[in-house]
């Protein structure tokens, strides 16, 4: 059984560590996530495909605490398992960037505070693979 | 004075109605604001309509007679209705047309919005992954603004309760019974820090505004109430919006702000001469930021005018006087326009028991919806 990313484009798993794909804009510097094709600053079209920071501080959060309708969700919607997750925005060196949270207990979730980016599993796949997703993780471990 | 008057309003009860689509619910809007401005149907020069999930609103002219009248749709998201009346605003502003109806009206299913995902080539990453919900999005904005701010989540439980009191007086509304604060802090919590209650939900209704030249309001049966302002906004680099997969690192204004200002500019006037407002309120915690983005208080004040009843119908400034989108439910077609019904009827005096007091002039409306868009209007008397 491989483990994939939910999309290639967005989340390449592909070397040692997990990185997200985004987008600068070669004429102001400002950075996208994910990857689009014009700025949304400068109206440019110069845009290049870079790897974002992996590390950042938790910018804005809440809890996810009923399951979300599928399609589109891919995880877990049965009531008496799901488990609520995080979900934040982290501000990376070059953008901040919305994702899930792997710490799900407000009393453990501070604006400020240093996070990692990290890998949660989703769903299986048709042919046995594991589909992963992105995720933040408070720094030092701790989950 | 205005260029542009409200001449007959007209709405379908907000709710759940199964034995009705919600096309039919618009028609129903158009029958009576037709009546209540002492026009037929044949008299109405064009039309402008706004449905998501409803129908194509031209389809219902079957329902009220072919006459043949310049009929458009207009999709805006929760900005739908605000658009129409934008449309018919400048229609007559540029005359177009003298006299026309605006249609809003919707039907949705049961539970929060299906999520939209940005467009991507691959899988559906956004959704997929968990995200892509416009609830996490209003909760983590209004977590954030409570932290920097100072407001409390007693705050957001006492907006609810007001959505709900007003709901019980208002016989459109959906939720039409009181709760005490108690009973919605310790409802099940959806997306901290908001509970089931602290949020609206999607529904069903209609609205049907008249429209006619300002200098022509004279001839109709009711008082005219003027549309002094109606703006929308579109999101700007640097703000914090619904549905973003990524922010910029600096902050900016979101598109209430711009709207706002820019129906302040058109109005000549300024927050001050407002006696009442219905503020976009997807959830308490959403009245709680707008009526500072809209510029009716500053940061953080929220929290001591909730406390002192400043909002309440009979308090200082009333806000969402008809319940809201809380009580009211969001049929995003319709939600916007029944904010401006409920002005006219305010500034006309025909309130009821919801009645606000010191015979108010002046009226604001505001919506906010996805992917981060604003519309503002103001009416006159
Ligand atoms: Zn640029």
């Amino acid at each position: 059984m491989a483990r994939i990313s939910i999309d290639d484009a967005v989340l390449d798993i592909s070397g040692g560590e997990p990185r997200l794909l985004g987008s600068r804009c070669r004429a102001c510097g400002t950075h996208t996530f994910p990857v689009q094709s014009g700025c949304v600053r400068c109206s440019g079209d110069d845009m290049e495909t870079v790897r974002l920071g992996t590390r950042g501080e938790l910018w804005a959060w809440t809890v996810q605490a009923f399951p979300p309708k599928a399609p589109p969700y891919l995880g877990d919607t049965d009531r008496s398992t799901f488990e609520p997750y995080g979900v934040g925005y982290v501000q990376l060196p070059e953008v901040r960037v919305e994702a899930r949270l792997t710490e799900a207990r407000p009393e453990h979730l501070k604006n400020g505070m240093e996070m990692e980016l990290a890998l949660v599993p989703l769903a299986t796949d048709d042919d046995g693979n594991e589909i992963v997703t992105f995720a933040f993780a408070p720094s030092g471990g701790a989950t | 004075m205005s260029d542009v008057a409200i001449v007959g309003i007209g709405m379908h009860s907000f709710g759940r109605h199964d034995d009705l689509s919600g096309m039919e619910q618009g028609a129903i809007a158009v029958r009576r604001a037709c009546a209540d401005a002492g026009v037929a149907w044949d008299d109405v020069e064009f039309a402008i309509g706004g449905s998501r999930d409803a129908g194509q609103p031209d389809k219902m002219v079957p329902m009220l007679g072919l006459t043949g009248l310049p009929f458009q749709n207009v999709i805006n998201g929760c900005a739908t209705g605000g658009s129409a009346l934008i449309s018919a605003y400048n229609t007559i502003k540029a005359g177009a047309g003298d006299l026309g109806i605006v249609i809003g009206f919707d039907k949705h299913g049961r539970g929060a919005f299906v999520p939209s995902t940005p467009p991507s080539g691959g899988r559906d990453w956004y959704g997929g992954s968990g995200l892509a919900l416009t609830t996490q999005f209003f909760a983590m904005k209004i977590n954030r603004y409570m932290q920097q701010h100072g407001i409390s989540r007693r705050a957001l439980a006492r907006v609810a309760a007001k959505a709900f009191r007003n709901g019980a007086k208002n016989p459109m509304a959906w939720r039409r019974r009181e709760m005490s604060e108690d009973e919605i802090l310790e409802a099940p919590m959806l997306s901290y820090p908001l509970t089931q209650y602290m949020f609206c939900s999607p529904g069903e209704g209609a609205v049907a505004l008249v429209l006619c030249r300002a200098d022509r309001a004279g001839r109709h049966a009711r008082r005219p109430i003027f549309l002094d302002a109606a703006v929308i906004r579109s999101r700007r680099f640097g703000s914090f919006e619904v549905l973003a997969p990524s922010l910029a690192i600096e902050d900016g204004v979101g598109p209430t702000v711009d709207a706002s200002r820019a129906a302040f500019e058109q109005a000549g006037i300024g927050p001050e001469d407002v006696a009442l407002a219905q503020l976009q309120d997807t959830e308490s915690g959403a009245e709680i930021m707008h009526m500072a983005e809209n510029g009716f208080c500053h940061d953080g004040e929220q929290e001591a005018m909730l406390e002192a009843g400043e909002t309440e119908i009979g308090g200082r400034f009333p806000v969402n006087t008809d319940g809201g989108c809380i009580a009211n439910g969001e049929p995003i077609g319709a939600s916007g326009l029944r904010q401006v019904y409920e002005n006219v009827l305010q500034l006309r005096g025909d309130a009821g028991v919801r009645q606000v007091g010191g015979d108010p002039k002046v009226a604001y409306t505001h919506v906010y919806g996805s992917p981060g868009i604003s519309g503002v209007t103001i009416l006159s008397r």
